[in-house]
């Protein structure tokens, strides 16, 4: 590069011979220099700043370009991967405790139109309510016609309806993929089950909610995506639930009962087997639940969980009991039982106005089921170290099983537990409880005396429950309530074979305007089997029934629920595989028969 | 010695670059397989799952209790009852083989009923012979 000289020689003699400063030239000259050194920072400095925004251009662009494709692109699974790992959109599935499918999803199509694609939307109508009758053709054209661009026909379709809708050949007609819950037993366990529907819906899928039951309860769990593969099983087993609701649904009719449920338990794990609840619904078509009149009139109402009742006699042994964990009785020990019993305004009778008085064995006022002795035990006890033992039983709170319904079931106790209160309570009166929390307590007599929570789950493990009583006084509480059906007011439910131990219970219902309904009554049947090395527990509750074999009608426990009772464990015993035992008794034990008789 | 090598370089260029052609097509035809695999795959899921589902619902308790009564006179199922249980002393075996006797049989024992009329009648007897039983 030729360097243009600062002071050249020309112009510096010349500027010399003129008199200048040749100095100016020289400046003239590097002023000229540096422009045009600025000149050539300033185009460079442009071309950089023009490559950086292009550079930054076409980053912003790809970023762009890529997540343009992203949202107008249907996502794909990564196909490369390996399979093993199966992620599903499904709902778990819910199983027995033998692996029996209780609740399962089934593939089906819902339809929806685009009335903008229809050709002839007057026929298509018209056809349409030819195939479903509750559809109304006049309307649905209207909906087709009145400009609106999408609605649903149906939620779900059947195959055969599928096909038929093709053959309409509308094009505006559209199906959309469906995950359906199915329930394949149709009502069995359906007040465990409860029922789902779809909740957010959209045209290629739609989301399953559970409704009630343990559908609801463990929703969270079963619509996780990461255990949709691991199925929920539950401690029913559907062979059992079969054969009770069955029996008991015959004892309904032949009690001419409202109403009825039964629970059966194991003692030890608290692991409900089967929990029925009589009318039943078909959780696959789950009816509306009603808006007016008696909640409990509803087949959605479960009398087994939701169903707080006065339990009557069933409680006694509960006092009873706890009088023993305290020292203050023995089974022999002699118990004022006069009747009837004044206490301030209050008159306490026994059943039909009977005396069993004036004194009574513990063992007999649980035998021949007398209030006025199981009154004077609680006052023996005192109200507040009763109410802390039923409260410790459950008894006093709502029950605790894997169904929504559950919480909601709130005992109905007495604001202020005064004597009277006391008194009443130790014959199960004056205080409402679920009778799953009847069926909780009897397990923890029957499993000398650890305290028992119900649960729907199957599990190899559970938790132990705190020791309430001793074993002692829970093995002396059995013995007392096998003496019920051997010589007491439960002999009906001596099933030969499986030694049941009971308490039977009958209370009159409350009447709406106060006092009690003495024709209508609920009676309980609470039992253990076998009685000498128990098992189970199985509460049988009949709602309203009237036996009318008799001269009279008859509606003590003894003549309904316990046959009923009986008959069930005959039915299950073998199915169990609970094999018949001869009961042996000790020869100390051998006295006088009193005349079998049924009574409260 | 060089234009050697550049025509080396240039058919290994060429040669790589087919193999690479190749490589694109058999991968992606992999992966076309693989989808088509998975698909079938998640067919079958259903068709099981759906399969499941009708398995227990034919299986329902209702109707097998239905096909037992239409089917009685075949079958004769009737609901299991406790009386069916039993233990391993109630099954009847075949009877042993009784034993030959052959030699002398002696046998002790009391001619009267110990009463206590007569507590002094005891006697013991014997008894010789051969026996032949056939079983």
């Amino acid at each position: 590069m030729i360097r243009t000289p600062l002071r050249p020689l020309a112009r510096i003699l010349d500027a010399r011979a003129k008199g200048e400063n040749p100095d100016v030239i020289e400046r003239e000259n590097i002023a000229a220099r540096h422009e045009v050194m600025r000149d050539k920072d300033r185009g460079r400095a442009e071309r950089r700043l023009l490559m950086l925004g292009f550079g930054f251009f076409m980053a912003f662009s790809v970023i762009g370009a890529r997540m343009g494709t992203l949202a107008a692109s249907e996502p794909v699974e990564p196909r490369t991967a390996s399979g093993g790992t199966e992620i599903t959109a499904q709902r778990a599935d819910i199983l027995d405790r033998q692996g029996r499918i209780l609740a399962t999803n089934m593939l089906t199509y819902s339809l929806y139109a685009q009335p903008h694609d229809m050709v002839d939307p007057v026929h298509a109508a018209t056809e349409l309510a030819a195939i479903f009758p509750e559809l109304d053709a006049k309307a649905l054209e209207r909906r087709f016609t009145d400009g609106r661009s999408f609605l649903w026909v149906r939620k779900v379709l059947s195959p055969e309806q599928m096909q038929k809708v093709h053959e309409i050949g509308d094009p505006g007609l559209y199906f959309g993929p469906r995950e359906m819950r199915l329930y394949p037993n149709g009502n069995l366990a359906s007040h465990v089950l409860g029922g789902a529907a779809f909740g957010a819906e959209g045209v290629d899928s739609a989301e399953v909610i559970g409704t009630a039951g343990i559908e609801k309860d463990l929703d969270a769990r079963l619509r996780d995506p990461a255990q949709s593969g691991t199925p929920l099983t539950l401690s029913i087993d559907l062979t059992l639930q079969a054969n009770i609701e069955e029996v008991l649904a015959t004892g309904m009719r032949m009690m001419n009962a409202k109403g009825a449920a039964a629970i059966l338990m194991d003692i030890h794990t608290g692991e409900i087997l089967s929990l029925a609840s009589l009318p039943n619904f078909d959780p696959n078509d789950r009816p509306a639940s009603a808006i007016s009149g008696d909640p409990s009139d509803s087949p959605l109402f479960n009398r087994a969980v939701q169903g707080v009742y006065e339990l009557g006699s069933t409680f006694k042994i509960f006092a009873v009991a706890q009088a023993m964990d305290l020292g203050l009785v023995n089974p022999e020990t002699l118990v004022d039982a006069n009747a009837p019993m004044k206490w301030g305004k209050f008159t306490i009778r026994e059943f039909e106005n009977h005396n069993y008085g004036p004194l009574l064995s513990v063992s007999d006022i649980i035998a021949k089921s007398s209030n006025v002795g199981a009154a004077h035990i609680g006052l023996m006890i005192g109200g507040e170290r009763q109410q802390a033992f039923l409260k410790s039983m459950g008894l006093l709170d709502p029950p605790t099983a894997e169904l929504i319904e559950a919480p909601g079931a709130k005992a109905l106790v007495p604001d202020r537990w005064s004597e009277i209160v006391t008194i009443t309570a130790s014959y199960g009166h004056g205080i409402a409880s679920s009778p799953l929390n009847l069926a909780a307590g009897y397990a923890t007599i029957a499993n000398g005396g650890i305290k028992v929570t119900p649960t729907l789950l199957h599990s190899a493990h559970h938790e132990p429950g705190v020791r309430l009583i001793t074993a002692d006084t829970a093995k002396a509480c059995v013995a007392m309530l096998r003496r019920v059906v051997t010589e007491g007011t439960a002999t009906l439910a001596n099933v030969p074979g499986y030694a049941v131990a009971g308490k039977t219970g009958t209370a009159e219902k409350p009447k709406k305007g106060g006092g009690y309904d003495h024709q209508k009554v609920i009676n309980t049947f609470a039992s253990i089997f076998p009685a000498n090395d128990p098992k189970y527990v199985l509460v049988v509750i009949l709602d309203e029934p009237v036996e009318t074999s008799g001269p009279a009608p008859r509606r003590t426990a003894g003549w309904t629920s316990v046959p009923v009772a009986a008959e069930i464990i005959r039915r299950i015993g073998p199915l169990m595989g609970l094999r018949p035992q001869v009961e042996t008794t000790s020869l100390d034990g051998l006295t006088a028969v009193s005349e079998p008789k049924v009574s409260e | 010695m060089r234009p050697l090598l550049y025509v080396a370089s240039f058919l290994a260029v060429l040669g790589l670059a087919f193999w690479a052609y190749r490589e694109n097509y058999a991968t992606q035809h992999q992966l076309k397989q693989m989808a088509a695999v998975q698909d079938e795959i998640a067919k079958l899921r259903d068709e099981i799952s759906l399969q499941r589902a009708e398995w227990a619902y034919l299986n329902r308790p209702e109707r097998l209790r239905d096909l037992a009564t239409l089917n009685f006179d075949r079958l004769g199922l009737l609901p299991m009852e406790p009386e069916q249980l039993g233990t391993s002393a109630q099954v009847s075996y075949p009877a042993p083989p009784m034993l030959k006797i052959t030699g002398t049989i002696e046998t002790e024992g009391l001619l009267y009923p110990m009463t206590g009329a007569q507590p002094n009648d005891t006697a013991t007897t014997g008894t010789t012979g051969k026996e032949e039983q056939t079983p």
